[in-house]
């Protein structure tokens, strides 16, 4: 925990005085370490000469910043009207029925199932619109984007983001 | 080998890396090498034919012809067919510009779009870049204003606010810091126009803001730009930075001595920062909680300086009308709805895309006649407009026409010129329900009809499916949504209420309980 404190502080730093930069250094703090650890707050309101209040107020506001890191490869998937109207409804169940609910660390919190199931374990929160609405639906997988997002495809791109990490 | 590398032309807009447009570069590349062809691609915007992407162009006599949707395994066939000049494809589609979906369009915004390396500062003068900009060096501040009111030009974002008049508000303000926020905050399904013109011609929103800087005496600009696009935030960059090396932004804009710089501020997942006030809070790094106007923005913006806050495609019409004057520009479009509009065709249907047209074309010609209606399913039932806060219409209504004021009249509004096509599976129950629930997740959370209101909308939905008197949910609905309309400070609660009440005015069936249903067949 203490070992992660200097390098937060760093992150944070470079933001001091920028046009918003609170919430640009949260979310180099979000891009860097995958979420924001708990101490996150109290740095930030050290650096930026803030309240803890305003710090977990900002944090909290926003839906990318996350409280706990992501429990394996994240799928995003639009649940917003022009994919509804493509069938994304229906890509979004089967996708909860491929990977069981254990497996789904829905919205960031939860953990996943056991490590035998962690192999297949994926972070998946919903979305409101990628801005993919004429080839709909859309998922982000990793950082691939999926236009006519399908359950297959979907597969396929946590296939290749797989390969490519090991 | 020949010397002249053949050119082709791929899009690197967001939709159609969605569908493998890089994955076609790789392809071509690989089968260049294989074949022993030089070949050069350039990676352009997209036309907005999506159903076209990734739609592969190349040169043919000066005229760009098209292969789409191409599939990266055929790679070596189109690279053999093009070479050859023998274009036997299946896919092969002829002249790009006379598909009929393209043809029909009147691009004023999109008119480089999908054309040119949206980062070339070359391509971008060569084709009629910065003319709108070269021109307004010639005017004085007011005599800007002027143009953009007389023009009729409104707000884009949704609200369709004169912008000469917030022009002229920003302008008259008397401040040592006034600042140009662009609202990138794209947020509404249904709608991609801001991400395509930001991917495919970003000098041209450039272009737009430093116009809007000499206008109002505004040096610094702003664009916030949601998380969700990523693709647009490293192309926005890469024009920003082009723009610097090519003294168009900067201390010393065209060499006219006055100073202009630009930022792109990336925000972090919250639909509401798309309201100018929510905006500007999170702008200052705060959270995006809406703020009660007056203070307009106009006035007390951005760290309480007046602040012209456009939307990305407001910003993006004005150096088209700065070259063609504002007389033209009203000649387009139809009664107090000038100009054109970049409609987006999503959802459930054939021929999505970008289509942009002046105002005065009706719903059906754009659902029907150039969407095809539906993709999948026998016909179109519905149609939402304007984002999640826009009305659900029937097709007894396609007659009327894009048009600020009779959509208006209508219960409905053009918003930012979204439309979702919704096959004969659409349950309008559940999209009521649906309005409601997106409400509760994005709610800032200020006011409490709003951030309360939301969820209990969800409950009634839940009670009225179920059949639990069906007349009492109603009446609770109208009440709700009549506090929410009067009890919200922007348009978040404000409109809820019309995807709702317009889906049960129109779809009335659709809300009729399972149980009900059965005895009146029985």
């Amino acid at each position: 925990m203490e070992s992660a404190n200097p390098s937060i502080k760093d992150l944070l730093a470079p933001y001091v005085g920028a046009t918003g930069g609170l919430l640009s250094s949260l979310r180099a703090v979000n891009d860097a370490l995958g979420h924001l650890p708990p101490e996150t707050e109290e740095i930030a309101a050290e650096v930026f000469n803030l309240s803890r209040a305003e710090i977990k107020g900002v944090i909290s506001f926003y839906a990318d910043f996350r409280r706990t890191p992501p429990t394996g490869p994240t799928v995003r998937l639009c649940v917003a009207e022009a994919c509804q109207a493509a069938g994304g409804r229906q890509v979004e169940r089967e996708l909860k029925a491929a990977y069981s609910e254990a497996d789904i660390s829905a919205f960031g919190g939860g953990t996943s199932g056991d490590v035998d199931q962690a192999a297949c374990a994926i972070d998946y929160r919903p979305v409101y619109c990628l801005g993919l609405c004429s080839v709909a639906p859309a998922a982000l997988v990793g950082d691939r984007l999926v236009g006519r997002a399908n359950l297959e495809r979907i597969k396929t791109c946590l296939a290749a983001a797989g390969e490519k990490t090991r | 080998m020949s010397q002249q590398p053949v050119r082709f032309f791929l899009p690197c807009d967001s939709a159609a890396i969605s569908l493998g447009a890089d994955e076609v570069a790789q392809a071509m590349t690989t089968a260049a090498a294989a074949d022993g062809v030089r070949v050069e691609i350039v990676r352009t915007g997209s036309r907005g034919m999506h159903w076209l992407e990734p739609l592969l162009e190349f040169e043919c006599e000066g005229v760009r012809h098209g292969i789409g949707p191409v599939n990266p395994d055929d790679a070596a066939s189109i690279l053999r067919a093009v070479v050859s000049g023998k274009l036997d494809l299946p896919n092969a589609i002829g002249p790009v510009e006379e598909v009929p979906f393209f043809a029909r369009q009147q691009r004023l915004i999109f008119s480089r779009c999908g054309v040119i390396d949206p980062v070339s500062h070359h391509q971008y003068v060569d084709h009629g870049g910065y003319e709108g900009l070269a021109c307004a060096l010639t005017k004085t501040p007011q005599e800007i204003c002027d143009i953009v009111l007389n023009s009729g030009l409104r707000g884009r974002g949704g609200a369709g606010f004169p912008a000469g008049i917030k022009w002229k508000t920003v302008a008259d303000a008397v401040d040592d810091q006034k600042y140009i926020v662009v609202n990138a905050d794209e947020g509404d399904s249904g709608t991609f126009a801001d991400r395509m013109i930001m991917e495919g011609d970003p000098f041209l929103l450039l272009e737009g803001m430093i116009i809007a800087g000499l206008a109002t005496g505004a040096t610094t600009g702003f664009i916030y730009l949601r998380s969700e696009y990523p693709i647009a935030a490293e192309i926005l960059s890469r024009a920003i930075a082009t723009a610097y090396d090519h003294g168009m932004l900067g201390a010393d804009v065209k060499g006219s001595g006055k100073r202009f710089d630009v930022e792109v501020f990336i925000g972090a997942g919250a639909y509401i920062c798309g309201e100018e006030t929510s905006l500007l809070n999170s702008l200052e790094g705060k959270r995006g909680e809406v703020r009660a106007k007056p203070p307009i923005p106009a006035l007390e913006g951005l760290f309480g300086k007046p602040t012209l806050v456009h939307n990305v495609i407001s910003l993006c019409s004005v150096p088209g009308i700065l070259q063609m004057g504002a007389a033209a520009y009203r000649n387009v479009g139809v009664g107090k709805s000038t100009g054109t509009m970049p409609f987006q065709l999503a959802g459930n249907v054939k021929y999505g895309g970008l289509f942009e047209a002046g105002f005065g074309v009706t719903l059906g010609e754009l659902v029907n006649d150039i969407g095809g209606g539906v993709r999948v399913g026998s016909g179109v039932r519905a149609v939402q407009i304007g984002g999640p806060l826009g009305a659900y219409l029937p097709p007894k209504l396609f007659d009327l026409p894009m048009d600020y004021e009779k959509m208006l009249a209508a219960g409905a509004g053009v918003g930012h010129g979204g439309i979702v096509v919704f096959g004969d599976d659409v349950d309008l129950l559940e999209q009521a329900r649906y309005a409601f629930e997106f409400c509760a997740e994005e709610s800032c959370g200020k006011c409490t009809p709003c951030r309360i209101g939301a969820v209990r909308g969800v409950e009634v939905m839940d009670r009225w499916r179920a059949g639990d008197d069906p007349a009492a949910q109603r009446e609770l609905i109208e009440d709700l949504c009549e506090v929410m309309v009067d009890g919200s400070l922007c348009a978040m609660g404000g409109m809820t209420p019309i995807p709702v009440q317009s889906a049960i005015k129109h779809f009335p069936e659709d809300f009729v309980p399972p149980a009900a249903k059965r005895d009146a067949a029985e």
